[in-house]
């Protein structure tokens, strides 16, 4: 098989789950689930030094290799996210950026338009555009036409584990858009990363489900598997289901 | 003097920029600055002096999904 490769801008990938570094009890799980899982690029973001309380640098915990997906969490608005990306990319991070505008604190979903007219002003900029939204075609295309890199769907609010339940507006962009579609939040089992990757998502972002689990890193294992059995599926090509049986053993009588 | 340091008023010395991350006792390579609403690259930041007023952002990179 040939080696099944995920570009971004111009960034490539080999292992299609990326993972984030939010809520671990203790950053030193962080380079021991990223050794588990073998993902190529993790999630950060950007805040206030807090004064009050020495918090360690958490770039200190991911390996050189693992390429830095910052993100513009905590902005409420266009010019929020232009403002941490541009500082972002200042400190060092390179160019790639996660669009994530909120303005709805209990679900958090992701302001569609804001994050629409950011990525115009970042694309612009030379970033690599990852936007963060809610799977919808037509904002999907104005996305690709303003030169995102990548959409980023949500499969269910952010770290509430709940799947895949935007999975038929996913399918519709994985079908329609030419960039690659990066399933990202709700993700909470294995299994719903696979089903992702199985209906054709090029790649899954997963941060709760893992940093939260009792064990992450065997997590971060589990989700990779799955992510890889889900892609290798896809690749496949699987059947399409039926209403009634299809033999799978010659229908003849034993002995007649 | 008077400074604006992420959203606070502090009182400090004139000095540095560097010399006011260093006081905080901040390492310069985990930090970014935005001075006066400008991002500030790290090299620059001995050759500028805060002065009365001035605005600072001191940010890092934290955990994140």
């Amino acid at each position: 098989m040939v080696e099944d490769k995920l570009s971004i801008g111009n960034y490539t990938f080999t292992n299609r789950l990326f993972t984030g570094t939010g809520k671990f009890a203790s950053k030193s799980l962080i380079p021991e689930m990223l050794n588990a899982c073998g993902s190529q690029m993790i999630t950060v973001a950007l805040r206030r030094v807090d004064f009050a309380s020495k918090t360690e640098n958490i770039l200190d915990y991911i390996p050189k290799e693992v390429t830095l997906l910052p993100n513009t969490s905590g902005a409420r608005n266009e010019h929020e996210a232009v403002r941490i990306a541009r500082i972002a990319r200042e400190a060092g991070c390179g160019d790639l950026i996660k669009i994530e505008v909120i303005t709805d604190m209990k679900y958090l979903l992701p302001d569609n338009h804001a994050t629409l007219l950011a990525t115009e002003i970042l694309a612009k900029e030379g970033f690599t555009v990852l936007p963060y939204v809610s799977p919808d075609l037509p904002l999907a295309r104005r996305l690709e036409e303003a030169g995102a890199a990548a959409v980023m769907p949500l499969g269910a609010p952010i770290g509430s584990n709940r799947g895949l339940e935007t999975k038929a507006m996913i399918e519709i962009l994985i079908e329609n858009c030419q960039i690659p579609i990066i399933v990202d939040a709700g993700i909470g089992k294995p299994s719903q990363a696979s089903a992702a990757m199985e209906m054709g998502a090029d790649a899954v972002l997963v941060n709760t489900a893992i940093s939260s689990a009792e064990d992450p890193v065997t997590m971060g294992r589990a989700f990779s598997l799955a992510v890889e059995a889900g892609r290798m599926a896809y690749l496949a090509k699987m059947r399409e289901e039926t209403k009634t049986a299809v033999a799978s053993s010659p229908l003849t009588g034993f002995l007649s | 003097m008077k400074i604006n340091v992420n959203g606070k008023a502090e009182e400090t010395a004139p000095c540095s920029l560097l010399d006011f991350i260093h006081q905080k006792g901040l390492s310069p390579e985990g930090i970014v600055v935005e001075h006066n609403h400008n991002i500030v690259k790290r090299k620059t930041w001995q050759d500028i002096q805060l002065q009365e007023n001035d605005n600072l952002e001191l940010l890092s990179f934290v955990g994140g999904g």
